[in-house]
């Protein structure tokens, strides 16, 4: 929960909201890059973030992104991570 | 115990821990008379453990486990109200994994959901926000847990539930600060830490100035340290070189990632959000002065305590720990989680008693996962 996880931003997906689309570890999910929003959303696609619960916090280069996923799966966080986005999805699901 | 050859560059991990061991002898640092260093984040607990840091640095020092797992310090009482919301008729209670299994007074939110309350898992505060979009006739409450690193994403949830009108939506806020625990740790007279490995996610929001105090005013070191075991070992080196020189300085390892003055759209959704709370009870540690948010009175209709009239809207109840349970003992280093009589008997990962059992981040769970529980296993053959 504390830990981020390293994404691609790979599409906006409501500028209004500044929601994006991120690849995390071969899973897409919608996050929030309002914390790291400047004038122009479109200039975060390609970039990597580091995404705590949802939310894109702090722009990362490449090399940290892949560095910080590693130790991660060092410490089984990234399949935590992952689980979590699984059940948050299936909440959602149940609503239906 | 772990081996450096699973560090990714394990020269480096050498020659890091090799000019650890210099300083820690120039110091004079040693078995009996060893240097305490407390990591703050659970993270970097976790990261000890599993790569056996604290059996691969020079054997004067030792690491103190710092109160910066968020299940690990919630109280009782909160859990009970959490209890006591998601069974209200109508409610959907939403949650982080983490908190499904910490131990109330009656029971814990799983045990809760067993017996049917509607209580959901997700990853983030916009899964129970989009749920509310999607039930309108049901109330959703989001449990908002943790430190400065997961405070600005329910805060900027309340700021778009409150533009859209969503008014279903509610937040049972629990978020804490970093800063003022380590206060009370400084303040206590039985403590005896020489220095602070600072949490890296946490600084990612808040920037480095908010340990000013650590250095200024107790004269302790601290160094804000990335996740990585080399990064880890790096601030550890950091602390000690600071000692050996007679410095105490904020340091920031983690450059790479936390800017000095933190993360300005997160730190402004946090001051539009919340206010302090005058005193919040930290597990283990008791009622700690200004160190909880709440929710600002402007953004009352989404504030679940306002709503449900629950927590520290009404009367203060005071709850005892389990009997002999010791995580105040441990989270404050005074001692080790397998000196706690519960370890590995009535506490263990799959039933828990005390919350340092819950989460990976929490003490006793790393010591338990991470060769504790051998060892626990063979004094009780003895
Ligand atoms: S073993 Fe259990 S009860 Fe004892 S200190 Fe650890 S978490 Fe608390």
């Amino acid at each position: 929960m504390c830990l981020g996880i390293p994404g691609q931003i790979v599409a906006i997906t409501d500028a209004s909201r500044q929601m994006a689309m991120a690849e995390i570890s071969g899973v897409r999910r919608e996050v929030s890059v309002v914390p790291v929003a400047g004038a122009d959303l479109n200039a975060l696609i390609g970039a990597w973030v580091l995404i705590h619960v949802g939310f894109a916090m702090a722009v990362i280069d490449e090399a940290e992104a892949a560095e910080t996923l590693e130790a991660l799966r060092g410490l089984g966080e990234a399949q935590e991570t992952l689980e979590a986005m699984a059940e948050g999805a299936k909440a959602l699901e149940d609503a239906q | 115990m772990r081996y450096v050859e699973e560090f990714r560059d394990p020269a480096a991990a050498k020659g890091v821990l090799a000019a650890i061991a210099r300083v820690a002898d120039e110091i004079g640092a040693t078995r009996e008379k060893p240097l305490h260093i407390m990591e703050i984040c659970g993270g970097h607990t976790h990261a000890i453990f599993r790569y056996g840091l604290d059996k691969l640095v020079h054997e004067g020092i030792e690491f103190i486990h710092g109160p910066g797992c968020p299940v690990c310090v919630l109280p009782m009482s909160r859990v009970d109200e959490c209890v006591e919301i998601a069974e209200r008729l109508g409610v959907i209670f939403c949650t982080f994994g983490d908190a499904m299994r910490v131990p109330g007074t009656r029971k814990s939110l799983l045990q809760a959901k067993a017996e049917g309350a509607d209580i959901r898992m997700v990853y983030s505060p916009l899964d129970a926000l989009e749920l509310a979009r999607r039930t309108p006739e049901r109330e959703v409450v989001f449990f908002g847990l943790g430190f400065e690193t997961t405070t600005p994403s329910t805060a900027f949830s309340i700021q778009a539930a409150a533009r859209e009108g969503i008014a279903n939506f509610s937040v049972f806020c629990n978020h804490i600060t970093v800063p003022p625990p380590i206060k009370t740790l400084l303040d206590d007279p039985h403590m005896t830490l020489d220095g602070f490995v600072g949490p890296g996610h946490v600084s990612m929001v808040i920037g480095t100035h908010p340990y000013d105090f650590i250095a200024e005013d107790y004269g302790k070191p601290i160094v804000v340290a990335g996740f990585e075991p080399l990064d880890l070992l790096q601030s550890v080196l950091m602390v000690l070189e600071q000692i050996r020189d007679g410095r105490a300085e904020v340091e920031n390892q983690y450059a790479r990632v936390v800017p000095e003055h933190g993360n300005p759209i997160s730190l402004a959704a946090i001051a539009d959000v919340y206010e302090t709370r005058p005193t919040f009870e930290w597990r283990g540690l008791g009622e700690i002065d200004a160190s909880g948010l709440r929710i600002r009175p402007v953004y009352a209709g989404f504030d679940a305590e306002e709503k449900f009239g629950i927590g520290y809207v009404t009367a203060r109840r005071v709850v005892e720990e389990p009997e002999g349970c010791a995580c105040g003992a441990v989270m404050t280093g005074r001692m080790k989680p397998t000196e706690c009589p519960h370890f590995g008997r009535g506490c263990t990962p799959d039933m828990p008693l005390g919350a340092l059992m819950v989460s990976s981040e929490g003490a006793c769970a790393a010591y338990w996962t991470y060769g504790g529980a051998r060892a626990a296993q063979m004094e009780a053959a003895e």
